[in-house]
């Protein structure tokens, strides 16, 4: 046997304040009302937050306007400065940050240091390198920032949705008011400092703490021209509701219920990977999550031995040690959510499996888990679970693979595995999916559109295409 | 059932195109997914108690080699005390796995090695080109053995491999495992050369079909030997071979391995892909040179807390 001895990433190297105000107008300020932020591995409180209400939000808003007549007539290359700074600073602050990410969120160490940060310096060195290129981007001769965004991401991916967001709003000389989610918001206050640390002019980012009615505020506040935002599809509907007529461009990312289709000349063994990492990466909280596994049925028994092998060495436990592959589920109330939707799949006949793992007593856990026999009926197949649990299909045919993939209201991501290139494109192509996936899964670059179809969303992030939402 | 089916069952082909249609009708690699999978797998952390076993274990698989034409008796004998006392000062270091050398210097290691438990390995087969002729080959093989080797590591037909003639490669490596007699037979498929990661299935398959008791990546004379992708498309072929024939391979990476660093990673890699049965010396090793006495500075390192020199440590 060899065991790995624990490889705990210190700490020290970050410093949580007990409490944290609201960032406007380059300041931190205090509100009326706090909210605490705990680490969802073993519940400890990390730190009070102020919690924004209408006034705050209000002031977050008019500190964002007052800031847009200069951040937009500042010409492109000086925008690109900031930008260029800000990620310069991450990468710097890149081991404190992902420390800090890993401790908020619940996702292991390996994932924020390895995944999480790189990306999110890559997409403010992305959009920096666009800021005085506006004018070739083909949106027009003269493109325009729209005023002020209102901005408010989930809680799977803090800082990366946040850099989603907030690096094509500033290269595209638009001011921004972010609200993080309510579980996790330290590092949003993070890259505040960081904003005040690169100097960025009072105003062009403001962060606005809270929780589901803070953001319903901002998207409603009537000077707000633009709204983004990524979560559930609930929330995205109502706010689709409250921003039409009123002139306000929206772009929404929304839930998925992803197919990962795993053709019988497929590389089995990276399949098998492709598998795991598109729904056991950051614990299954990722709308992208291949949550449906497409399995050919002529190697549906291999593929699943294969698999379930490969789960038996996942290893789940403390997100900051070094070797920790899946970390705790992020709140009680999303825990509650995958642990209700499992025993629906066991009560509607699918057989559920997970390897023997040993999980924590504190903190909010989920052991990986799959589901086999399931129908295209099964409530397992059709809503989003948001955690580490994968539903098996099989198919016989290419035609019933790409039938079964498109029915589902969602449409966010697929996969296709093969050896054969024709048919991945051929498949592809059939896909109703904003990114599909070839021998590959969960690859995420600042230069590559992301977005959905359907009951998944509407406008693009990343790429030439994510400066489109933000120009006129 | 058709003599095919029933050939492939028993894992004996009865014929080259029966050989051809089963090793290209292996699953096929990914190269991007392989190479982050071997790359995913060096981020572990491993440290303390983890670090010290795991270099314990690394030492126990090595086969400590000189292949130079520079080779005397005396530097064999020197390696092969080594071999046995690889840190003279410290009795609770263990002996490395085996010796590997020409054949010519068999006959100096056998003195040294007689008795002791340590394997004497030697190449043979034309190594390390294989260009010569079959019985050049098997004669090669069956001195090495009388002279007292009881691990022969043989290269195959790179260029019969590559023009698609198996059943070449296949019968050489038949018969090379029968003069091998007793003696282990490892089959080196200089992996370097055959260029996908593919042709690196299909040649595992190939040699375990044949009867390899161990696998092997490299001569450690082309530019490119053991890497971590190529060792895990390895390590997943001596897994299926087992799953399906009930025979267990080993795995030799061998060529380029030179740190502490490096072993650990091959040793992860065992540890997360084919388990606990291939963590042995037995099933696994690594052929190297220089590696030793890094593992052995690492050694000291983690028992006294602090780096020895170069000079602390014996040359080979």
């Amino acid at each position: 046997m060899f065991e790995y001895a624990p490889a705990p990433e210190s700490r020290s190297v970050v410093t949580i304040a007990p409490s944290y105000g609201l960032f406007i107008d380059g300041e931190f300020g205090e509100a009326k009302d706090t909210f605490k932020t705990i680490n969802p591995a073993d519940e400890e409180v990390l730190s009070e937050v102020a919690l924004a209400g209408p006034e705050d939000v209000d002031r977050a808003v008019a500190a964002a306007r007052r800031a847009f007549e200069g951040w937009s007539t500042l010409p492109g290359s000086e925008r690109a400065k900031y930008l260029f700074r800000i990620a310069r600073i991450i990468q710097e602050r890149s081991r404190e940050l992902a420390v800090l990410e890993s401790l908020d969120n619940g996702k292991p160490i390996k994932e924020s240091r390895d995944v999480d940060l790189p990306l999110v310096a890559a997409h403010f060195f992305y959009y920096a390198g666009w800021a005085d290129k506006l004018k070739y981007a083909g949106f027009g001769p003269d493109p325009r920032p729209l005023g002020v965004a209102g901005q408010v991401i989930p809680w799977n991916f803090p800082l990366m949705m946040l850099a989603w967001k907030i690096a094509p709003a500033l290269a595209t000389g638009n001011t921004v008011v972010l609200k993080p989610a309510e579980t996790t918001p330290l590092s949003a206050l993070f890259f505040a400092d960081i904003c005040r640390q690169a100097e960025l002019p009072p105003g062009v980012v403001n962060i606005v703490t809270g929780a589901g009615d803070t953001g319903r505020y901002l998207v409603e506040h009537p000077d707000v021209n633009k709204v983004a935002f990524t979560g559930s599809t609930e929330v995205g509907r109502a706010i689709a509701r409250s921003v039409a007529g009123t002139g306000k461009k929206l772009t929404l990312e929304l839930g998925g219920k992803a197919a990962n289709i795993v053709f019988d000349d497929a590389p089995i063994d990276q399949a098998v990977e492709g598998i795991v990492n598109g729904i056991f990466f950051n614990q299954g909280h990722v709308c992208c999550a291949g949550s449906r596994l497409l399995v050919q049925e002529s190697i549906a028994e291999e593929l699943l031995a294969s698999l379930k092998r490969r789960m038996s060495t996942l290893r789940v436990g403390d997100p900051l040690d070094k070797n920790t592959d899946v970390g705790a589920i992020n709140s009680a109330a999303q825990l509650a959510r995958i642990t209700e939707l499992s025993e629906i799949g066991a009560t509607e006949g699918a057989e559920r499996w997970s390897p023997e793992c040993p999980l924590p007593d504190r903190g909010f856990w989920f052991a990986p888990t799959i589901f086999t026999g399931v129908t295209q009926a099964h409530r397992i197949a059709r809503e989003e679970i948001f955690g580490p649990v994968l539903s098996v299909l099989t198919f016989r045919t290419p035609a019933e693979a790409i039938e079964k993939a498109n029915n589902t209201p969602y449409g966010l991501s697929a996969g296709v595995w093969s050896e054969k290139g024709s048919r991945i494109l051929a498949v592809a192509d059939k896909l109703r999916a904003g990114v599909v996936w070839a021998n590959t899964f969960n690859k995420f670059d600042p230069t590559s559109p992301f977005g959905g179809y359907k009951e998944s969303g509407y406008g693009r992030e990343g790429g030439r295409h994510g400066l489109e939402a933000y120009l006129a | 059932m058709t003599a095919t089916a029933t050939s492939r069952l028993s894992g004996l082909p009865d014929s080259a195109s029966d050989l051809r249609t089963f090793l290209h009708g292996l699953p096929g690699v990914d190269k991007v997914g392989v190479e982050a999978r071997a790359a995913a797998l060096g981020t572990r952390s491993v440290k303390t108690t983890a670090k010290a076993q795991a270099i314990d274990l690394a030492i126990r698989m090595v086969d400590l080699t000189t292949l130079e034409g520079a080779d005397t008796p005396g530097k064999v004998r020197a390696l092969s005390a080594k071999a046995l006392r690889p840190d003279p000062s410290d009795p609770t270091c263990p002996p490395v796995a085996a010796v590997c050398v020409y054949p010519a210097m068999v006959p100096f290691a056998a003195e040294v090695l007689a008795g002791s438990g340590v394997h004497l390995a030697s190449v043979a087969t034309a190594f390390p080109s294989g260009q010569a002729p079959l019985d050049v080959k098997l004669a090669d093989t069956r001195d090495a053995v009388a002279a007292g080797a009881d691990e022969i590591d043989m290269v195959i037909s790179r260029g019969a491999f590559l023009a698609g003639d198996y059943g070449k490669v296949f019968d050489e490596i038949v018969a090379v495992k029968e003069a091998c007699g007793s003696a282990h037979l490892k089959v080196i498929l200089e992996t370097g050369e055959l260029a996908t990661y593919d042709n690196v299935r299909r040649a595992s398959w190939l040699a375990m079909l044949a009867g390899a008791d161990f696998i092997k990546t490299s001569t450690g004379k082309v530019p490119v030997a053991a890497t971590l992708p190529v060792t895990l498309i390895m390590l997943e072929a001596v897994r299926d071979f087992r799953e399906r024939h009930g025979r267990q391979v080993g795995v030799k990476p061998a060529g380029g391995i030179r740190t502490t660093k490096d072993a650990i990673k091959y040793l992860v890699m065992i540890n997360e892909t084919v388990g606990d049965d291939w963590l042995d010396p037995d099933w696994f090793r690594f052929g190297a040179s220089s590696l030793l006495n890094d593992l052995l500075m690492q050694r000291t390192k983690l028992t006294t807390g602090h780096y020895a020199g170069p000079d602390y440590f014996t040359l080979d």
